[in-house]
């Protein structure tokens, strides 16, 4: 997997392990964080073009579905998408939003918690969210857990993929693929403090232009993330292509997934130990004599009406 | 035939019952084992079983799809004796003289008392709604094609629902430890009579009535067929 090899002893968390993971050297590794400012991108698609490069992706090529989306979806194949939303503004001007959709390397991952198979998603000390695609085993459940709708089952090999913020790269001191090929300076990658720094130099500068609104999408809901995006209109997060407003584990998957079931697991052997020790207490249910007893005198009883009403028969017959 | 029939008791589960109920309790079993390691990962090593993770997660349905296919067969043949009677509510109402072995203050009970009911009922409850959430949440099949929030809610539910199955089963596995000849009922099919009178009166009671107008039926038989040939 990448970045497993390069290093497996600063893994902050892992799927479906209950006990630490290896963490020992976390130590001064600041979190690292993808910032796209949205406000500059030209919608050019050189980062999705440099995303397939890097990591030997290539689509099958779709057909024109009447939008600049291209393709029109995320796939295994394809871990980002520029999102093309026309928004008319209060002043009835067209705006054009575009917003690149990809992984958002939640501090606290849906995808993690709703994972059944150990270590098969890791969340390493520097921030970044990884699926060991090794371990995984298909079933689906990252899907259904990702409050921002990012994972992709593959046909071909029935495992879920999404962005790895180019973690091979990130581990040899390198930034993502689509941070270097970004000719507008759309997408910059550093730690999660410098970024959140610039997102801020962005976002006054927005407001001096005359967007009132301008702020840093970093939802609190799920820990923050390590992508982040600087948004003209923040008030309004839906009108980039439904981006949640206040994204957070959804409550569904936290009941399927959180106390509830160490609770019924135990609950489970204690039923079973609970029969164990009723059978060692109040004893096997069993038949008593009486019961014995009691059919035999009701087979007598039924032989001799047998007997009785036969006899009366003979009885007729000789009468006869 | 008539030696034989006393030797062997009542005939409580037919050749065919039996079959059908150990293809579904062994399948049941395998949906246990095979579904509990993605309930906990603390049941995460029973994929060794199914030939690993991976092999366990694509056959887990398919175990599923044949255990539901004969579960409804033995659900549509177990229905009418299943009815809870009211008898059966005074039954439950008394299930602490059940617990405690106190028979003798039971009031009699058909051919399943209430507790064997309520397994039957709560198992088409939950092989129903495990067939509905765990066909939405299959991978690579239908999953795709449901909404995010509807895959969210059958997620939860089937895991609920295990829940509430795997419980009963566990009710109903010691329960067929506890009462001793009921599983030797399901394995061998017959049962003393003196076992059907003890845990199922009314049902001994309308075994015997048979029984008695078989005899009848017999008698008649035998004898007024040579007087009509004379």
């Amino acid at each position: 997997m990448r970045g497993e090899q390069i290093n497996s002893q600063n893994i902050i968390a892992r799927s479906a392990t209950s006990v630490p993971s290896p963490q020992e050297r976390d130590g001064g590794i600041d979190t690292v964080t993808k910032l796209i400012d949205v406000s500059r991108c030209i919608g050019c698609k050189a980062c999705q073009v440099a995303c397939s490069e890097w990591n030997d992706l290539r689509d099958e090529v779709g057909e024109c579905v009447g939008e600049y989306d291209n393709p029109a979806d995320l796939s295994p194949n394809t871990w980002q998408v520029m999102r093309f939303n026309e928004y008319e503004n209060e002043q009835g001007n067209l705006e054009w939003l575009i917003r690149k959709d990809n992984c958002m390397h939640c501090a606290e991952p849906g995808c993690r918690e709703a994972c059944p198979a150990p270590g098969a998603i890791v969340q390493y000390a520097n921030g970044i969210v990884d699926f060991n695609s090794e371990l995984c085993i298909g079933c689906g459940y990252c899907v259904a857990g990702c409050p921002f709708d990012v994972p992709r089952i593959s046909k071909k090999d029935g495992k879920s993929y999404k962005c790895t913020l180019c973690s091979d790269r990130v581990f040899n001191g390198l930034e993502p693929a689509c941070v270097k090929s970004c000719p507008t300076g759309s997408i910059m990658f550093g730690t999660k403090k410098d970024m959140l720094d610039l997102a801020e130099t962005r976002t006054d500068f927005l407001k001096s232009r005359g967007f009132d609104s301008a702020g840093i999408y970093d939802p609190s809901g799920v820990g923050g993330t390590h992508v982040i995006y600087v948004l003209q209109h923040a008030d309004k997060p839906e009108i980039y292509n439904d981006l949640p407003r206040d994204p957070r584990i959804s409550p569904m998957v936290d009941a399927w997934k959180g106390v509830t079931k160490p609770l019924m697991s135990a609950a489970i052997g204690l039923a079973a130990l609970t029969g164990f020790f009723h059978y060692v207490t109040a004893g096997p249910k069993e038949l008593s004599e009486e019961d014995i007893e009691a059919v035999r005198a009701d087979e007598a009883r039924e032989a001799e009406r047998k007997a009785e009403r036969e006899a009366s028969e003979r009885n007729r017959e000789e009468r006869s | 035939m008539t030696a034989d029939r006393q030797e062997k008791g009542l005939l409580r589960y037919s050749g065919w019952t039996r079959l059908n109920h150990w293809l579904v309790a062994i399948s049941f079993v395998l949906l246990v084992l095979s579904g509990l390691p993605f309930f906990h990962p603390f049941f995460w090593s029973l994929t060794g079983l199914f030939g690993g993770p991976t092999m366990t997660r694509i056959l887990h349905p398919y175990i599923g799809l044949f255990m539901t296919l004969f579960f409804l067969i033995m659900a549509v043949s177990f229905f009418k004796e299943s009815l809870l009677k009211r008898h059966d509510i005074q039954w439950l109402k008394q299930i602490r003289d059940v617990l405690t072995n106190r028979d003798e203050r039971l009031p009699p009970v058909g051919k399943n008392n209430a507790g064997q009911k309520l397994v039957y009922w709560i198992m088409l409850f939950c092989v129903a709604g495990l067939l509905v959430t765990g066909l939405l949440i299959w991978q690579p099949y239908f999953a795709d094609a449901v909404s995010i929030t509807l895959r969210r809610l059958a997620s939860m539910g089937h895991a609920y629902i295990a829940f509430l199955a795997i419980t009963t089963l566990i009710i109903h596995i010691y329960s067929g430890i506890w009462v001793k000849g009921s599983f030797q009922a399901m394995i061998r099919g017959h049962v003393s009579k003196a076992w059907a009178k003890h845990h199922h009166g009314l049902w001994y009671e309308e075994e015997m009535k048979k029984e008695h107008r078989r005899g009848e039926i017999e008698r008649q038989h035998t004898s007024s067929q040579p007087r009509g040939l004379e």
